[in-house]
């Protein structure tokens, strides 16, 4: 019998407004770890109602009208930049995107300068990621406007994070309670980290699934229980996260060989049945078919809500700029 | 011209000496001392007023010179790493070093040479030589010689000259990588880790080696629990083994990275609490012998960088005296063990003529007091770089008066 209550009222109630009457009472959103239920649940109940928005014909809005936001990406990317930047576009902001890959701009110290220099433009938001863990936080005390971590080395990914909740929350009517089970990559992850926080702080019961590899120092301090095997692990699952395996790590230390590793932890069709019949399987993308997941798991409609997951993203995002911007826009009306 | 300072409470770590007294310096050396000393014939008497007065403290790792920095701290020998801008591998830059030192007459200096050529960890360095010209000891700073072959060799080589080596004890291949503590923090924040593993199996691979070859050899810096109870072991086996840790090791652990902190990142990284708490165990039952400051000035340029990224290192000369006196002030530590990891056991390590207090050795002493209270504060600190987390940090004890070469070079009211 586990100890871990499910029992929905012994929860704090994250719909009781803070004594500050502010939901969200941050100047940035660099990470979920420092969060509270209330400002996530906060988060989430935002981005449901851009979910209806992003599903009508004219999907733009003047929300945010006039002001400016800049992605600054020190790390390729494609799918998250393209979220937010249609998340700004469809809330009516002046959307900037600059991508620089980590060769060009290596030195933090001009990262620093790029900082300055940003700043003196005025923007309103600053999306940032950076393949070094803290570098968004440190960017940020230098600039006046609100910063959003789009991802920090193995930090933080927080607006990764609160998509997949959202997804959770939309198929399985709450987080809480819920028995979530994220497999792969741990040590590398930021998503992972994020996820942890997040869904931790919402109550639910998270494990890691990985072989020791992959799995970083202390991790069950996390809060997280760690398992070797996927299939004790997958056991009455009600959501199974898989995380992306990066190609570096594939080769050499940390796995013998791709093949190996699908054999042991690939998300496949058998060893799904451990799990929940209605089990919800999750990828934040961009797929290894074949390697973390097979082709058969991802493709089933029932089950799989990896594009569902895209489409949480620029509902997430949108909630994210709006709700960092709110103070800035009633300054702006009065 | 003599001077005489009278009513202070002389330590005197080399003989176990704690008592009321009077010390004579007559020119650069201390003409006589204890408690029934005459006074009449000194021409000036400074009054200690009770303070505690002993031998000037060595620093046994300090990665710059920086004279003034270190005579506020009570430093009247710096022992200088060899990972300069050009690396001390050869007896002509080791030269170079002593001669500045003795025509500056202020701070004694005395360098590391390289254990290997260039620290590559491959070649030996011309050992031999550059002890001749003053090195005291040989050690290729912050990289551990791996090799263990190219280490076997070293420490033959080195013993026929009775010659120290001391080794940064982190396995590189463990190491590599890693900037911090492998532990929940690093975790948490998403840093690579050095297990505590790095450490240990160095010191044991190389305690094998110093058995096998019978030579004296040092760790510098141990951070853990483990590695402490590895040398208190070898040395119950009668392995001439020693080590140092630093004063900021006793004082935080890897929590202080929280808000990815890089002034609290240095090499070996803080460890766990216990590990912490270890280390003081280990200076009170003598396995460790000596407290360094690994003084390493850092600007703002290369500290103010993403956490991976930034330089590792703290100022450490002006608050080796103040953070090493906590453990003596919550009883961990008696003052006479502490000051003689300051003096003494450096002294006799290294074969140096200072850290002691008899007659006819050279008059360089420190005054302090070690109760004073007041605050680490980098606004007041000397050294031109101010990287410490100890800013604002609440300590007791202050030093009163530097004496180095009978000449008083640093006092404060």
């Amino acid at each position: 019998m586990s100890t871990h209550s499910t029992d929905q009222s012994s929860y704090p109630r994250a719909d009781v407004a803070p004594p500050s009457g502010t939901l969200f009472p941050h100047k940035h959103l660099l990470g979920i770890w420092g969060l509270d239920p209330t400002a996530i649940k906060h988060l989430l109940d935002v981005a449901d109602g851009y979910v209806d928005l992003n599903r009508q014909a004219i999907k733009s809005t003047e929300t945010c009208r006039g002001l400016t936001q800049i992605n600054l990406f020190f790390e390729n990317s494609t799918r998250t930049l393209m979220s937010f930047e249609i998340a700004g576009k469809r809330l009516g902001m002046d959307t900037i995107s600059m991508s620089t890959g980590t060769s060009s701009i290596k030195k933090g110290e001009t990262m620093l300068d790029t900082a300055a220099t940003l700043n003196a433009m005025h923007p309103d938001v600053l999306v940032m990621r950076h393949g070094d863990s803290g570098a968004v936080k440190l960017l940020s005390e230098k600039m006046d406007c609100a910063v959003i971590n789009a991802g920090d080395g193995r930090s933080e990914h927080p607006t990764q994070a609160l998509l997949d909740a959202l997804t959770i929350r939309r198929r399985k009517g709450s987080i809480h309670g819920q028995t979530i089970v994220i497999s792969g990559d741990v040590a590398h992850s930021r998503v992972a980290r994020s996820n942890i926080y997040l869904l931790n702080a919402m109550g639910a019961r998270v494990r890691v699934v990985a072989p020791p590899t992959l799995l970083p120092a202390d991790v069950d301090r996390l809060g997280v229980e760690v398992f070797h095997h996927m299939e004790k692990g997958l056991e009455g699952a009600d959501v199974v996260m898989m995380l992306r395996l990066q190609s570096e790590r594939m080769q050499g230390a940390f796995l013998p060989s791709l093949r190996e590793y699908f054999h042991f932890w690939g998300l496949t069709r058998e060893k799904l049945r451990a799990a929940k019949e209605d089990v919800l399987v999750m990828h934040p993308g961009p797929m290894n078919r074949g390697v973390e997941i097979a082709s058969d798991v991802a493709d089933d409609l029932d089950r799989s809500a990896i594009e569902e997951q895209v489409e949480m993203g620029v509902a997430v995002r949108m909630a994210c700029i709006d709700v960092l911007t709110r103070n800035l826009r009633k300054e702006a009306a009065s | 011209m003599k001077t005489a300072f009278t009513n202070a409470r002389l330590i005197d770590p080399a003989t176990d000496y704690d008592g009321p007294g009077t010390i004579i310096v007559d020119g650069n050396i201390i003409e006589a001392s204890g408690p029934d000393v005459a006074t009449d014939q000194a021409k000036t008497v400074v009054d200690c007023g009770g303070r505690v007065l002993c031998p000037g403290f060595i620093d046994m790792r300090a990665h710059a010179v920086d004279p003034q920095s270190a005579l506020a701290g009570g430093i009247t020998t710096i022992i200088l790493q060899p990972d300069q801008t050009s690396i001390i591998d050869t007896d002509a830059v080791v030269e170079r070093i002593r001669h500045r030192s003795v025509d500056s007459q202020v701070v004694s200096v005395y360098p590391m040479g390289a254990a290997t050529q260039g620290m590559r960890g491959e070649q030996i360095a011309e050992i031999g030589q550059m002890q001749q010209s003053g090195a005291v000891a040989f050690t290729d700073c912050n990289r551990a010689v791996a090799n263990a072959q190219v280490m076997r060799r070293l420490l033959e080589y080195a013993n026929h000259f009775d010659a120290l080596v001391v080794q940064f004890a982190e396995n590189p291949e463990l190491a590599a990588g890693g900037v911090a503590h492998e532990g929940e923090t690093a975790t948490r924040l998403g840093l690579s880790g050095i297990p505590v593993a790095a450490e240990v199996i160095q010191i044991e691979q190389d305690i094998r080696l110093a058995e096998l070859t019978g030579a004296r050899l040092h760790f510098a810096l141990i951070s853990s629990r483990e590695g402490v109870d590895v040398i208190r072991r070898a040395k119950a086996k009668g392995i001439k083994v020693s080590c140092s840790t630093a004063p900021h090791y006793l004082h935080l652990n890897d929590n202080a990275l929280e808000g990815y902190r890089t002034f609290a990142k240095v090499r070996p990284p803080f460890r766990s609490d216990d590990d912490r708490v270890a280390l003081i165990e280990g200076l009170a039952d003598g396995t460790i012998d000596t407290l360094v400051s690994d003084h390493s000035p850092k600007s703002q340029d290369v500290k103010r960088l993403p956490f991976a990224q930034a330089a590792d290192g703290i100022v450490g000369f002006e608050t080796l005296l103040a953070l090493s006196l906590a453990p003596v002030h919550s009883g961990k530590l008696s003052l006479m063990t502490l000051l003689k990891t300051l003096t003494s056991n450096p002294a006799t390590l290294l074969g140096l003529p200072t850290g002691n207090l008899a007659p006819g050795s050279f008059a360089d002493f420190v005054v302090f007091d070690p109760n004073k209270p007041s605050r680490i504060s980098e606004k007041n600190m000397i050294s031109a770089a101010k990287n410490t987390p100890f800013d604002t940090l609440p300590v007791q004890g202050e030093v009163w008066k530097t004496i180095a070469d009978g000449v008083t070079v640093f006092e404060r009211d």
